[in-house]
This record gives structure tokens, sequence and C-alpha cells, in this order.
């Protein structure tokens, strides 16, 4: 892969981001807000690397503190999200 | 696993992504939605645990360990009227996150030059590298400000101080120095530490002079731009996953922001530079209010109410201080057992993120059929008998739609004006985040109900109570 190339896929990903998310009715907003933060949380994946394949500890170290974040983000924010939508589901 | 089965794998993980977020279109498909992008969250580490370089597991999984504790914790804890905050907080994470995974990376390029593993250190490595961490480092100390705001750990107004915008203009000149320095030494991981904490400092800057009523635009700002962040690690790392996901949230939050500042007729960088409320020579408080002010009880409101067939409540962020959505709860359930129809107007901007009302609203069972939008509920206030305003004050002002010199000109309102009669719960006559008196306090057909929102709502349940009963 070259740099033009994921340049494409990001260039493609932010025009399916904006249709995607234009749907969304403002009454989600907060759990969209929320959810879509949980997504962010996909840098875990960026730490995990770093912090296995230690290459030096420094990196380790970095990769290691990241992990913690990344998934407090991640594991957070979909709970979070979870715990809202539940109530906007109608209780009959 | 080969290369194509991981890339396979992150493909998966990217489109549950997208039909995840597509799921939150409607609160029918929502759960289910979130559930689908944990799933894909949930792949995309399985895959990236199984790379066959990882050498040890067991700081990996201390991380997962804490970091699930602490994020699950604070998840089933946290209170609904502080969800600002929470997100916030968790963008500022994943910002860091970011930060720390560009600077790990860029490291380990000097480490490995030479061996089967090495990293193409080119101008775009290098760039990358720098977006990840500029953007990172913003994101992390804007929402770290952003948090003590909003969970009051420091004043919440703005912050200004003269010359601040050359101090900005200042610091973001240096880290393109820095990035230069970058180009100039790949080898040293010197410049860019450097430019993290300039940008650090810039994070800090750009965000003490936003405030208030202007909160929502920032969070969802930060938003945008933790997602982007992780779209910039996915540049340094080639990593098709980081970037749609990354992408997808920059999406999600600019759009938000848009929605924020067309809500308050002003612009992106009239809210990040602009000022607001600094306009003088309007009406004063004595001149809109001076004897004309009609205060109310909690018992004439429940007369009044019992008359009404339609009623539409518009909460704002004092609503969500005083938690007075379970009272509201009660006041809906009483006035629809009796006939007569609740609705509740939103205004994209009330309180401190976008749909935070809702989600108060909704937390108190409120079901969501009842939350209007502006745009819906508006041409409707002629037939409402009763507007019921808790907590709200610039959002229904008047003034935006009759004085072109107000500082909140031209933005949209909810036309509560139009309704029979008008109840405002509100402490005092003091202004909102604009600072401009509301002429509607003093309408012919407006009552002010002074109290805390909670207990003038359970007054009023109780009165209610009594009257129907």
């Amino acid at each position: 892969m070259d740099f033009m190339t994921i340049f494409t896929i990001f260039v493609l990903a932010s025009f399916v981001g904006f249709e995607v998310i234009s749907k969304v009715p403002p009454t989600l907003h907060t759990p969209l807000m929320s959810g879509s933060n949980a997504i962010s949380g996909i840098t875990l994946i960026g730490a995990i690397l770093s912090t296995g394949t230690q290459h030096t500890w420094l990196t380790a170290i970095l990769g290691f503190l990241a992990v913690v974040l990344a998934t407090i983000n991640a594991v957070g924010g979909f709970m979070v999200t979870h715990r809202m939508l539940e109530m906007f589901k109608r209780k009959d | 696993m080969s290369p194509t089965l991981v890339n396979l794998a992150y493909l998966v993980a990217a489109c549950l992504f997208i039909i995840g977020l597509k799921g939150l279109s409607h609160p029918r498909t929502a759960v289910r939605g979130n559930l689908l992008g944990a799933i894909g969250m949930l792949i995309a580490v399985v895959v990236t645990l199984l790379d066959k370089h990882i050498i040890s597991y067991w700081l990996i999984f201390a991380g997962f360990i804490i970091g699930s504790g602490i994020g699950a914790v604070y998840a089933y804890k946290v209170k609904m009227t502080a969800m600002p905050q929470l997100v916030a907080l968790y963008n500022g994470f994943g910002g860091a996150a970011s930060l720390l995974v560009a600077g790990a990376v860029l490291y380990e390029a000097g480490v490995l030059r030479g061996t089967p593993q090495e990293i193409a250190v080119n101008a775009e490595f290098i760039l990358s590298v720098f977006a990840s961490g500029f953007i990172g480092a913003i994101t992390f100390t804007g929402s770290m400000i952003a948090f003590a705001k909003l969970q009051g750990l420091t004043k919440e107004t703005a912050v200004r101080y003269p010359g601040d915008q050359i101090v900005k203009i200042a610091l973001a000149l240096i880290t393109i120095v820095f990035a230069y320095l970058m180009l100039v030494y790949p080898d040293s991981s010197i410049p860019y530490w450097f430019m993290v904490i300039v940008a650090c400092v810039l994070g800090v800057l750009v965000t003490i002079p936003i405030g208030g009523a202007d909160m929502p635009v920032v969070i969802a700002l930060l938003n945008s731009l933790s997602g982007l962040a992780a779209a910039a690690t996915g540049f340094v790392l080639f990593n098709t996953v980081l970037i749609v996901a990354g992408t997808l949230v920059g999406a999600s939050g600019i759009i938000l922001s848009l929605i924020m500042c067309k809500a308050m007729n002003r612009s992106i960088t009239d809210v990040l530079f602009g000022t607001f409320g600094a306009v003088e020579g309007g009406p004063s408080d004595d001149e809109v209010y001076g004897g004309k002010v009609k205060a109310t009880s909690p018992e004439e409101v429940a007369m009044l109410l019992e008359g009404a067939r339609r009623v539409v409540v518009v909460p704002g962020y004092g609503m969500a201080v005083s938690q007075a959505q379970h009272a509201v709860r009660e006041l809906y359930d009483l006035l629809e057992a009796h006939g007569i129809i609740m609705e509740f107007g939103i205004h994209p901007v009330a309180g401190r993120m976008p749909g935070h009302m809702n989600v108060l609203l909704a937390e108190a069972d409120i079901p969501y059929d009842r939350m209007k939008e502006m745009d819906e509920i508006n041409p409707g206030f002629k037939q409402v008998d009763v507007s019921i305003i808790i907590g709200a004050n610039d959002v229904v002002n008047p003034v935006a739609r009759t004085d072109p010199k107000s500082p909140i000109a031209g933005m949209p309102i909810l036309d509560v004006d139009y309704s029979k009669t008008v109840v405002v719960i509100k402490r005092s006559l003091s202004p909102g985040f604009a600072g401009i008196p509301n002429p509607l306090f003093a309408a012919d057909n407006c009552l002010m109900l002074f109290g805390d929102a909670k207990k003038m709502v359970e007054e009023m349940v109780k009165s209610c109570k009594e009257d129907f009963g």
C-alpha cells in the first residue's frame, strides 16, 4: 500500500461518515457522541502493537499507557452508550 | 495469521463501525448498532493480538484490565446530567492515546532501521506522526479543560486576556518549526515531544476562552479531533481500520459542531476566536422588566394546567442542574392521565452537549416521540395553552427575532411567546449566557415562577394532584 491508497480510503471514508451521520436524529446526538467516541478508541490497535512487540522498554511503556487510555475510551464509551440507548427503548 | 486475513478482519471491523453508526439513525435500532460497533472493536483487537511480532502479552493485558476497569466503573456510575463531562474526558483519553502511539512508532522507526521490520521513514510518515501528535495533544488538554469547566472544577465563564490570539498563533507557528525539525532530523524523537508540549499548551489556550452555552460546540469539535487523531495514527501505521474508524468519528463531530453553530446563528471561527456578550448599549434590565414582570405560584400554574389541552415544556441547562427531570416525568404522567397532551420542545443547543436534554428526559422515561425538534414544534405554538420553560433563557428570547442589533439576532429560537400562557421557572431574572435581558419575562402572557426547578415542579405536581383528584 502506498500513501495515495490510504489517502483515498481517508477521503472516501469521510464521505461515508457524512452520509451516515447526517441521518442521526437530534434526540440521539448524545449517544452518537459517546458511541463515536468509543470508536475513536480504535487507536488501541496501535497501542497493542507498540506494547507487545517491545522493541525498547520506552516504546513498551508508551504503548502500555496508550493501551490503558484507549481501553478506557473504548470500553467506557460503548458501555455508557449502551446504558443511554437502553433508556430510549420504548417501555410498554 | 496471514496479512491478507488480518486485513480482511480489519475490513469487517470497519464495516461493522459503519453499520453500527447507521443503526443510530433510529432509537429502535440504536442499541443493536452500538453493539455492532463494539463487536467491530473486539474483532480488530483480537486480530491484532495474533500479530506474530508480539513477544509478550502481560503488559497488554494489564493495560486491558486497568482500562476496562476504570472505563466500566465510570460508564456505570456516571449520572446522566454529567454526560458532557464524561464524553469530554474520554475524548481527551483518545487523543492522548493517539499521541503516545505516534511517539512510540516514531521511536521504533529509529530502532528498527536495517532490520526486516524496518519502517519506511519518509516525509509522509513524519508528517503523519506530526499530525497525530499535534491533534492528539490539542484534543487531550482541550478536553481536560472542557472537563474541568463542566465538572465545576474551574470557572465555566470565558477567560480572556489581551493579545490572546497572537499568543495562540505564535504557539501554532512554533509547532510548525518543530515539524520542520522532525523532517530534518527524522532519527530524533526530541522535536516530536517538544512539539507535543507546545500543542498541549495550545490546547489549553484554545479552550479556556470558551464557556457556558458555547460548550456543546467545543465538545463536538473535540469529539471530531479525537477521531482525526486516530485517523492520523492510521496514516502512521498504514492501518486502514484506524483510518476508516477515525474518519467516521471526525465526520460525526464536525457535523454536530456545524448543527450547533447553526442553531446559535454563529460561525465556528466566531465560537473559537470571537467575543460574545460584550455588546453595549442594548436596553437595560429596568427598561425591559420595570414593573411588568408577574410572579406566580405553583398552585396558580396547576389551575392553569387543569384548563389546558396542550402543554409544551421547554427544558434548558437549568433542568439538568437541579435534576428536575424526574419531577417533570411525574407532571407528565398526571397530565396525560387527565387527557392533556404534553410535549417537549428541545432547542439544539439546550444543555451542555448535543442531545443532552433528550438523554435526561429519556432517563426519566419520557417517550422519545414526545421530544420534538425546534422546527417541528415551532409552527404549533399558537395552539399551545401553556408553555413551561424550565431553566432555559436565551433560546426563548424573542429579541432574536425582533432586534437585529442584539447579540443573539437571527438565532433560531423556540417561539413560546406565541402560546396562550408562558410559565417560566427560574431562580431570578438574571440573564442567560448572552448577557441580555429577556422581554419574554415581561410579556402580558408570561408568568414567572421563581425558585428551584425541581422544587417548583414537585409543588406543581402536588397542587395538580389536589386539583385533579
